[in-house]
């Protein structure tokens, strides 16, 4: 016994089988390369040039710009008003049907599961058409409304995400005696269901509102003239004239989502 | 004796005391057929319509001439030939979408199982450096990584010291490269998850009972982070299929994907049918592809729920 343990322990000596010649430095290129992009526009939005590539100055003046764009904060009071509808109606939506299909027969929940899963798996170039031309049909007319209802429907999956997850963890005793005890659904759900599932839904609103903030390829074609998003705002500036103003907005949004992410973080830890 | 056996069967039925309603699904489940369904269904309708003579939208006349279009053309003397650009279309979709999937992967394995075997500060740190990508917008993301390979970005500026050559934007390099770089994190996260609860000492016991390093490696570790390794194909490879923004903004529009084709027929091209088809034909390869996944992890005996 004491003797294959010794002999192991010089093998395991020779060979650690935790570290792989060549994964540390592939991890740490990664990591560069998923970084360098980001950090090149943080520093180059700092660059008083006018032509981005070439170095001049340290200037902030291209964030003054920013702010004094009217155009910006239109589009961006647009895409906070959307995001948070659809953050709202999205997780709303979410719950009811996490709670719903626990015990939902299996053909409808073979439709509900193909209707959530649908926005994950098919592109959504296809569904953004889609919805244009439904649009269309129906005569909603293109702006601020028809895109709540098109982010509504599109974030409802990722909300249901973590509420399905946590969902399916909870320990189904609490609910039992709840019911034995004479507590109506209604009170159930108040009372122990929707506690139970905070963070989950805290989660779930969370990633559903990142999704319809970043969305541009249903924006663009559902928002028409008047409601233009700020990523479809973005999208316009890069393609028209390539101003450093674009790397300055970019800086501000990877400020909010850098802090966003701690934020929740640290929300989530506190809870614990 | 019948009271016993109905009870459980009932309360099958009912479902557990204390769950809500199934009716409480109904109304998001109506709401995602009206916004979800009927656009898909739209779209399938459409492909089936004529094109107006002018303007925008359908002529509510049946017409399968729009998947013929799709691979036939005819020319003005009235002749047919093979149309070869939309299956050139699809096939570059097709094919930056593996190469983005193979090299993610390639990257993503080592990545992963060095993320798993670092110390638990080391590791959350290091997870969520991988995971802070996911909440920057992928416009943004992809708009650095234009800066990044632009001819007078700092690629460039670095060979341009030693005289070579370097122009890539607008080219299919630069857009697979954008793939790469945007799709990256979904393929290590899944595999992450699978490795963090791979126990090492599996591969050990297996190392001191006389395997081979490289035999540990395919025989234990590698089935073992098998999930996670699907989950990430699956997450990569069906989004770049369908992915607009990277061909648009580093490819130039020289490079099309079916995504841009698609755009480019609901807005300039004001070809609304002929661009249902393409969505249609886009849909159907994309569930060829994951009901190919699906069955490959079904054979394996893995559980992978791609939904």
């Amino acid at each position: 016994m004491s003797h294959t343990q010794t002999s192991s322990r010089k093998r395991g000596k020779l060979v650690n089988l935790r570290n792989f010649p060549g994964f540390k430095p592939t991890a740490w290129f990664v990591l560069f390369f998923l970084y360098s992009p980001l950090v090149y526009v943080v520093i180059y939005s700092f660059n008083s040039s006018r032509i981005g590539a070439v170095w001049e100055s340290f200037s902030v003046k291209w964030y003054f710009r920013v702010f004094e764009n009217t155009d910006i904060q239109r589009a961006l009071k647009n895409s906070l008003q959307v995001g948070l509808v659809a953050t709202i109606l999205s997780t709303t939506l979410a719950v009811m049907a996490a709670l719903g299909l626990l015990r939902m027969q299996r053909a409808g929940k073979a439709v509900a599961m193909a209707l959530i899963g649908a926005p994950l798996i098919i592109a959504e170039i296809v569904l953004a058409v889609g919805t244009l031309g439904l649009f269309i049909a129906v005569g909603v007319p293109l702006g601020k409304v028809g895109l709540m209802v098109a982010h509504t429907a599109f974030c409802i999956p990722f909300a249901l995400l973590p509420i399905r997850a946590r969902l399916s963890q909870l320990d189904m005793a609490p609910f039992e005696a709840a019911s034995d005890l004479g507590a109506n659904e209604r009170q159930i759900l108040r009372r122990i269901t929707l506690p139970l599932l905070a963070p989950a839904i805290f989660a779930g609103a969370l990633l559903a509102f990142a999704i319809s903030i970043d969305d541009f390829i249903t924006s663009f074609f559902v928002a028409g003239p008047g409601a233009t998003t700020l990523p479809v705002y973005i999208f316009g500036m890069i393609r028209s004239t390539v101003t450093p103003e674009v790397n300055a907005i970019s800086t501000l949004l990877l400020l909010f989502s850098g802090s966003v992410l701690i934020g929740s973080y640290l929300i989530q830890r506190k809870r614990r | 004796m019948t009271a016993v056996t109905t009870t459980p069967k009932k309360q099958a039925q009912r479902g557990r005391p204390g769950q809500s309603s199934p009716k409480l699904a109904y109304l998001p489940i109506i709401f995602l057929a009206f916004a979800i369904g009927v656009p898909l269904l739209i779209i399938v309708v459409y492909s089936f319509l004529e094109k107006p003579s002018q303007g925008t939208g359908v002529k509510w006349v049946f017409t399968l001439e729009n998947y013929k279009a799709l691979f036939i053309q005819e020319k003005l003397d009235g002749t047919t030939a093979l149309d070869t650009r939309y299956i050139k279309v699809l096939w570059t979709s097709f094919y930056y979408s593996l190469l983005t999937t193979v090299v993610t992967l390639v990257l993503s394995i080592p990545v992963a199982m060095w993320i798993a075997t670092r110390d638990a500060r080391k590791r959350n740190l290091l997870v969520a450096l991988v995971t802070l990508p996911f909440w920057i917008s992928i416009l943004i993301r992809t708009y650095g990584m234009r800066q990044i390979v632009a001819d007078e970005g700092p690629i460039g500026k670095f060979l341009g010291i030693f005289n070579i050559e370097w122009s890539i934007l607008y080219s299919p390099p630069a857009t697979i490269l954008g793939l790469i770089y945007v799709f990256l994190p979904f393929m290590i996260l899944p595999i992450y998850a699978s490795a963090e609860r791979f126990d090492f000492r599996l591969a050990e016991a297996a190392y001191d009972l006389g395997a081979k390093r490289m035999t540990v490696v395919r025989r234990i570790i590698l089935p073992s982070i098998r999930p996670g390794v699907i989950s990430g194909i699956a997450l990569v490879f069906i989004p770049a299929l369908g992915s607009f923004l990277q061909s648009d903004m580093l490819g130039g529009g020289k490079t099309n994907m079916v995504a841009n084709v698609i755009a480019n027929n609901f807005g300039q091209a004001r070809n609304w049918p002929f661009g249902s088809a393409l969505a249609v034909l886009l849909i159907v390869l994309t569930l060829l592809f994951v009901l190919i996944m699906q069955g490959a992890a079904q054979r394996r005996g893995d559980k992978v729920e791609l939904v």
